[in-house]
């Protein structure tokens, strides 16, 4: 199964290091990763994804909370929660198909945000299944070239992952 | 407020903290604390004659003292010669702290001379590491450190310390902090009291029960807690090969150690058991043989203070997390208002039966109980020479070892009734861990016996050390098993690859050990004849100011038994000889 695992740590040079050294020492998998300062300038968030099964992810959150870097981490999977990503995608866009993309976009409320004779540079967001609809709906012969952030994620409601 | 160089600095926090040695290899880039360390440093430095020896006598420090372990190299080669050490305290969860220096901060990224990146390095087999980049974070870096490295599980701690940040000529203000506070780290303090109750009512209901103690154990300083716990409730008690000592060998309940070279009585008490209290261990593949197979009826109460090592490759059904002290503190006190409550727990007429099992088991092919070894060759047999140790020092030496046959033989053999006796290298398997790791103990003990329990092929990887032996007058008595092989090799080859002795074989290339050993001002001794080996083991230890190395020539052809049988045998599947298995 699919987790979000997301993680307060400290915005200490070699941090992400750890992390990302952790995953491949003990064999683990990351899907997507993304990391940056919080309103607090000492403190980074890092949201992965990762997919095992439950013993697989017990493992992978005890062995990152025993890194020293760690303040606090949740498995948002666990919860509901909010789950969004960016995405770019340039793509080929002549005659007729300069429409039908435009009307694709709009269908998955994205955005075209840089225009050439020939392509659209689109921004799509959502979670991770939505883009990968999106990708599919505009084809495969279109695309030129796809940028994705990574997945972000926020639980629902009061609950908060901060110090 | 006083004003300090970094490296000044060092010196000063060494003191501030007690240390009590350094163990290090100067070097270019650690110059400035070299001088600073001449000029005014209080605490002595042992000079090593390979790095990788600093890490190891660090480490035997460290395991003998309970102390952190302090260890100062130079960059590039100086760092990486100390990474086979590192991974060594981290595999056993001994505490450290190691300065590497750097190259000039400037220079940091561009392939300096003697530049490597001690972080990366070093990052998968470190509790924590540090890059100093400011000279005035020095003292507090330091006493993050020390504080990380011997506080929770411990392990080793890497400072890694640019060369322009320890110059002479920049001075800050130096205020070694009394304590330091990490929001991003906290080890907990007590085990959680719910499951503790679950925990006691479990060993009070269990017919078979059987504690499982580990090297946390002996690194949590809990085997007055274990003892206590152990007789109160007469429950039988077996060893990890980090264990050893924490629960005293000579007591009647102990069954000596499990696992792949385990005993009979301890392996199958564990198989049988309904209940297993695991105290700091960690279930490792050299305990449980195939996991599946392991302990079919058994709970499991699981004690460690990382909960990392808990359900990582074994389920447990109770699970604490906590200091093993405080939480075996805090189930003794349960487990006495339980009784209080209901005088017949545990039952005492099952506790009989099992007992009567266990002494069967250690009857039919115990290793205390009379020789299980041939002794009808010509040779000595390595199990002697350490039966002969035990007995010539008491079973109370410093024994530490190397890693082999002669490391299983010490464990099977050698009697430990106190905590911190045996330092062996038992996660990582190093060999050459054994001679600097007993110059640490010697050190720090010096009026104690201390035992290096190796063979003629370990004792090669760091015998360069029988020099820092004599320039600081360490003498420690090196119990060398010489039979020609690298034994252990030689035995998986005998039963796994019907003989093919593939590069396990000295042939005639070995040096004469008596005369090496003179070489370097020692005192060498050859024995070749059983009936001169207490003889000579007496006068070993007799000799209380000279290094003696005893070159003591056994069976080339003794394997270590009991052995597991794997892959697919569970902890009962062992082989007990060379012809006969269970």
């Amino acid at each position: 199964m699919r987790h979000i695992i997301s993680v307060l740590m400290e915005n200490e040079p070699g941090a992400l290091s750890r992390v990302v050294g952790l995953f491949s020492q003990r064999g683990y998998n990351i899907e997507t990763l993304n990391v940056a300062p919080t309103e607090d300038p000492t403190l980074s968030r890092l949201t992965l994804t990762t997919i095992g099964d439950d013993h697989k992810i017990e493992q992978i959150t005890k062995h990152l909370n025993r890194l020293i870097d760690v303040v606090k981490l949740v498995d948002l999977s666990e919860g509901s929660h909010i789950e969004r990503e960016l995405m770019l995608v340039k793509v080929r866009a002549t005659g007729a198909q300069r429409a039908e993309i435009k009307r694709c976009t709009d269908i998955f409320r994205g955005q075209i945000v840089d225009v050439g004779p020939s392509v659209y540079t689109i921004q799509v967001t959502g979670a991770a299944d939505k883009l990968d609809s999106f990708l599919e709906a505009v084809g495969e012969a279109a695309i030129m070239e796809v940028v994705r952030s990574g997945v972000s994620g926020i639980a629902r409601g009061e609950k908060v992952l901060s110090l | 407020m006083e004003l300090l160089s970094g490296g000044e600095m060092i010196a000063r926090a060494m003191e501030d903290e007690g240390v009590e040695f350094i163990f290090g290899y100067p070097g270019g880039a650690v110059l400035h604390i070299y001088d600073a360390l001449f000029k005014s440093c209080k605490v002595p430095h042992i000079l090593v004659r390979h790095e990788q020896a600093a890490t190891h006598a660090a480490d035997g420090y460290a395991r003998a003292t309970g102390k952190p372990g302090v260890v100062l190299v130079t960059s590039g080669p100086g760092a990486t010669n100390a990474i086979t050490g590192i991974a060594t305290a981290y595999m056993d969860s001994i505490p450290m702290v190691v300065l590497s220096g750097q190259v000039m901060s400037h220079l940091i990224g561009e392939d300096a001379f003697q530049e490597t990146d001690m972080l990366g390095i070093s990052r998968p087999i470190v509790k924590h590491s540090f890059q100093v980049s400011r000279t005035e974070d020095i003292p507090e870096i330091i006493k993050k450190a020390f504080y990380i490295a011997s506080s929770g599980r411990p392990g080793p701690v890497v400072i890694d310390l640019p060369k322009d940040l320890t110059n002479p000529h920049d001075k800050y203000e130096y205020n070694y902090p009394k304590k330091v506070k990490l929001r991003s780290y906290t080890p907990a303090a007590r085990g959680h009291s719910g499951q503790i109750k679950k925990a006691a009512s479990l060993l009070l209901g269990a017919k078979r029960p059987v504690i499982y103690a580990g090297g946390g154990v002996v690194q949590g300083n809990a085997s007055e807690q274990l003892r206590v716990l152990a007789r109160e409730l007469n429950f039988p008690v077996t060893h990890t090969l980090m264990g050893l000592g924490a629960y005293p060998a000579s007591d009647r309940q102990f069954l000596g150690m499990l696992g792949m070279h385990g005993f009979y009585e301890a392996n199958n008490a564990m198989h049988h058991s309904d209940v297993i209290l695991a105290v700091g261990a960690r279930f490792d593949d050299r305990v449980t043989n195939t996991c599946s197979k392991f302990c079919p009826g058994a709970k499991i109460v699981h004690i460690d203070i990382d909960p990392a090592a808990i359900s990582k490759t074994i389920a447990a059904d109770v699970p604490i997390v906590g200091p093993v002290d405080s939480v075996l503190t805090d189930l003794l006190a349960v487990i006495r208002e339980m009784r209080q409550a209901d005088s017949s727990l545990p039952d005492a007429s099952s506790l009989k039966h099992w007992w009567s099992q266990i002494d069967e088991w250690r009857d039919a092919h115990g290793l205390w109980v009379k020789p299980r070894y041939d002794i009808s060759t010509p040779y000595i047999k390595p199990q002697q020479v350490i039966e002969t140790l035990c007995k010539v020092t008491h079973g109370k030496a410093y024994v530490s070892s190397d890693v082999g046959q002669h490391q299983m033989f010490a464990a099977q053999y050698y009697k430990f009734d106190e905590p911190r006796r045996w330092l062996n290298s038992g996660g990582l398997g190093t060999m050459g861990f054994g001679l600097p790791a007993a110059m640490g103990a010697k050190l720090a003990f010096p009026d104690a016996d201390v035992a290096c329990v190796t063979g003629e092929g370990s004792i090669q990887m760091n015998i360069q050390e029988l020099s820092t032996c004599a320039q600081y007058n360490i003498p420690v008595k090196i119990i060398s098993l010489y039979n020609g092989y690298l034994g252990m090799v030689k035995q998986w080859q005998d039963m796994q690859y019907e003989g093919r002795y593939s590069e396990s074989v000295y042939e005639n290339s070995l040096p004469d050990f008596v005369k090496l050993t003179e070489a370097y001002g020692h005192v060498g001794i050859k024995v070749t004849q059983l009936s001169d080996l207490e003889e000579a083991m007496k006068e070993a230890f007799a000799r209380k100011n000279d290094l003696v190395f005893m070159d003591i020539h056994v069976d080339p052809h003794e394997h270590v038994y009991p052995m597991h049988i794997a892959p697919n045998g569970s902890m009962r599947d062992m082989w007990l000889s060379k012809t006969e298995r269970t």
